[in-house]
């Protein structure tokens, strides 16, 4: 099983002969990724990383049964690109792209809303089912094969929290990096969701930053549904000053509901496992697991 | 990206959002001849003198030199020159500057825009945002105009009015009829609102902005609606295609570190504590924070040093961090996935060497790709750096040294 990415995915890498495009792709490539090709408007027929290269995404899904994207395009083509994957019946669009201008993520997700179709990011790291495929910019020797779902706002926060949760003797299912922009494809209760419902999935761990209800909401679900799996949370920002942006758009301070201190209020009462220490995810995930 | 209010109206009244009118000094005699010029425009004869920074509560706020408000009422054109001066050049502090205030480069010279007649003025509250929970923008309005919004929400949440905006076909005319009409307004003034909230929403569309704040908007004692004061958010994403609004960005309302900062390609955020941090990523580089506060410290700044950190990234950092003279230590807190630990840890070694004199304790935590040899080149650099792997270590050494 897993969630949204296995062996069996067929990816293609949208912006694929750019300079991010091509060097992430090799990575995945070498990680084993199946991926099948890429999409370069204008440059359909070549070949490039030993795979096809197709001028639209419609193209790679016809010739080459195309089901998962990751785009790679630049931000003002980027919502343009997330549009045309949905179009083309692309089942899964992993955005890595940061810096869309927040009118065009609206755009782009009235469009694919009602559509069958997930959107990852964007402004995220991708996401990686260990063993099988990695979609996504991480490090993928870090995440060794294991039952442990990781879902997160953040990029490198996500491989310091996979570090740790492998070097507790246990491993990762699937980590799925949501994206820390103010508008993304997949919230964190939908992530947590998905790895609810994954028999292969045990326990989550679930990392936060300040700005936004995500947390809360996906906090309150778990708890409805009577916390069938323990999640450990952490939420970034504790010491962040109200009303200043840091580094990720959607990392602001609003109202009092959005502060580090109110959201892990709210997930200790839900019934999860609060770290106030980053350092702390591994250890806690495995007492928590047993 | 903030911009000031005269900027802000002006952008607005480019998309037909009436406004109170005015003309932005930056000298005594300057504003003089601004209000001589508003007189002739306007026919107004009171004059209100507006100190132009970037930070709210202008109007409560007080400037320390001359104990001066920082929004003032001039009552003709002779007092307007002795007014702008107690304001221009001071330090003007407010709820939302902090203690140590904002100088303030300009003022605007507007007309007065309360004056009596077959009605009372009466001030509202009007905003536009980003809902991020429903992915839309939404309209906001209070009866509650000229407080702050937050206030509002709190203490009597009945009094805001929303509106969301459908992305699919935009803002509908039922939509600013129900905002017009829950503001109680009727006849011209109605009809002036409606107008108001559809060219402040197309401003806002125009300008890709994040958010535009409108308080108060004004319902003048002969029904016309004006906007008071304008706080225009602009998406940083977005300045790409309106090079022109890029162009309002004013340095000196910034922090100088964080300008320098992001011509290194450097994301910093200055703080008050005595632990400063570089880190890779925004999400890590906030955990970080947290650590140093949990291990006893304060963080001292935010730094996201971003997905390369070569040795000049790393210099860069360094100098930027110990520009604060209240940092005491500094941790480094790479988690190396593309970027390799060792070379990271050369590029500590050689940023250190470059710069010279570092008389603070620093500790480098690698984790990651070639973690081990990158902790090896650090401690045989017989430099004052302490290291790192796990990040439990690296909190308690930042216990240990403060």
């Amino acid at each position: 099983m897993s969630v949204l990415v296995n062996k069996d995915s067929k990816i293609i890498v949208q912006g694929f002969t750019g300079t991010e495009g091509t060097f992430h792709a090799s990575q995945m490539i070498e990680y084993g990724s199946n991926v099948v090709g890429g999409v370069t408007p204008g440059k359909g027929g070549q070949t490039h990383l030993d795979r096809p290269v197709f001028n639209t995404v419609k193209d790679a899904v016809d010739q080459a049964g195309a089901n998962v994207s990751i785009i790679f395009v630049p931000p003002a083509f980027a919502a343009d690109a997330i549009m045309e994957a949905a179009d083309a019946g692309i089942k899964v669009i992993i955005t890595i792209t940061e810096g869309i201008p927040v009118k065009d993520m609206i755009t782009a997700k009235e469009y694919i809303s009602g559509k069958d179709l997930t959107l990852i990011g964007p402004n995220c790291p991708g996401v990686i089912t260990p063993g099988e495929a990695k979609v996504g910019i991480m490090p993928g020797f870090v995440f060794k094969t294991g039952r442990i779902g990781i879902v997160s706002k953040s990029g490198t926060l996500t491989y310091e929290a996979a570090d740790q949760v492998v070097k507790a003797g246990l491993g990762i299912s699937t980590a799925i990096g949501i994206g820390g922009d103010p508008i993304i494809g997949t919230s964190t209760k939908q992530a947590v969701e998905m790895l609810m419902n994954d028999p292969e999935t045990d326990g989550i761990v679930m990392i936060g930053e300040i700005g936004g209800n995500y947390e809360a909401e996906a906090a309150q679900w778990i708890k409805a549904q009577g916390n069938p799996k323990p999640v450990v949370g952490f939420i970034a920002g504790q010491t962040a000053p109200k009303g200043k942006r840091m580094g990720h758009a959607g990392a602001i301070i609003g109202g009092a509901d959005d502060t580090a201190e109110a959201k892990m209020k709210i997930m200790a009462e839900c019934g999860l496992h609060v770290v106030n220490s980053p350092a702390d995810i591994g250890e806690t995930m495995a007492k928590a697991i047993g | 990206m903030n911009i000031h209010e005269y900027q802000s109206k002006e952008i607005l009244k480019g998309y037909g959002v009436t406004i109170q009118e005015g003309i932005v000094a930056d000298t005594p005699e300057a504003a003089a001849a601004a209000a001589k010029e508003l007189n002739a425009k306007t026919g107004t004869e009171w004059y209100v003198v507006k100190a132009q920074i970037h930070a709210g509560g202008r109007g409560k706020g007080t400037v320390n030199e001359t104990g001066s408000h920082g929004v003032v009422l001039a009552k003709s054109l002779d007092e307007v020159p002795a007014k702008a001066k107690d304001i221009l050049n001071g330090t003007l502090v407010t709820h939302q500057t902090g203690p140590e205030g904002k100088t303030v480069n300009k003022v605007l010279i507007a007309q007065d825009v309360y004056y009596p007649g077959e009605s009372d003025p009466k001030e509202f509250y009007l905003s536009i945002l980003l809902d991020r929970a429903k992915g839309c923008n939404v309209i906001m309005a209070s009866t509650e105009g000229g407080m702050d919004i937050e206030t509002v929400a709190e203490n009597t949440p009945e009094k805001i009015i929303k509106e969301w905006i459908d992305p699919a076909v935009g803002l509908q005319g039922f939509q600013a009829r129900k905002v017009a009409f829950a503001l109680g307004l009727e006849g011209e003034a109605f009809k002036g609102m409606v107008k108001f909230i559809f060219s402040l929403y197309k401003a806002y569309l125009g300008t890709d902005s994040s958010m535009f704040e409108i308080n108060p908007v004004l319902k003048t004692s002969d029904n016309k609606i004006l906007a008071v004061d304008a706080k225009v958010d602009l998406d940083d994403n977005a300045l790409f295609r309106h090079k022109d609004l890029a162009e309002l960005r004013d340095l000196s309302e910034e922090d100088p570190a964080e300008v320098e900062a992001a011509q290194s390609g450097l994301n910093y955020v200055k703080l008050d504590g005595n632990v400063g941090c570089m880190v890779n990523g925004a999400g890590l580089a906030m955990a970080t924070m947290d650590i140093i506060k949990l291990s006893g410290g304060e963080p001292a700044n935010f730094l996201d040093v971003g997905g390369s950190a070569n040795a000049q990234t790393v210099e860069a950092g360094f100098r930027i961090i110990m520009k604060d003279p209240n940092v005491k230590a500094i941790l480094i807190n790479i988690f190396g996935g593309i970027v390799r630990c060792d070379r990271v840890a050369n590029g500590v070694v050689e940023a250190y060497k470059n710069i010279g004199e570092i008389n603070i304790p620093i500790i480098v935590r690698l984790q990651g790709t070639n973690a081990e040899e990158g902790a090896k080149i650090i401690e045989e650099s017989g430099l004052k750096v302490y290291s790192a792997i796990v990040l439990k270590d690296a909190a308690a050494k930042v216990k240990e040294l403060i």
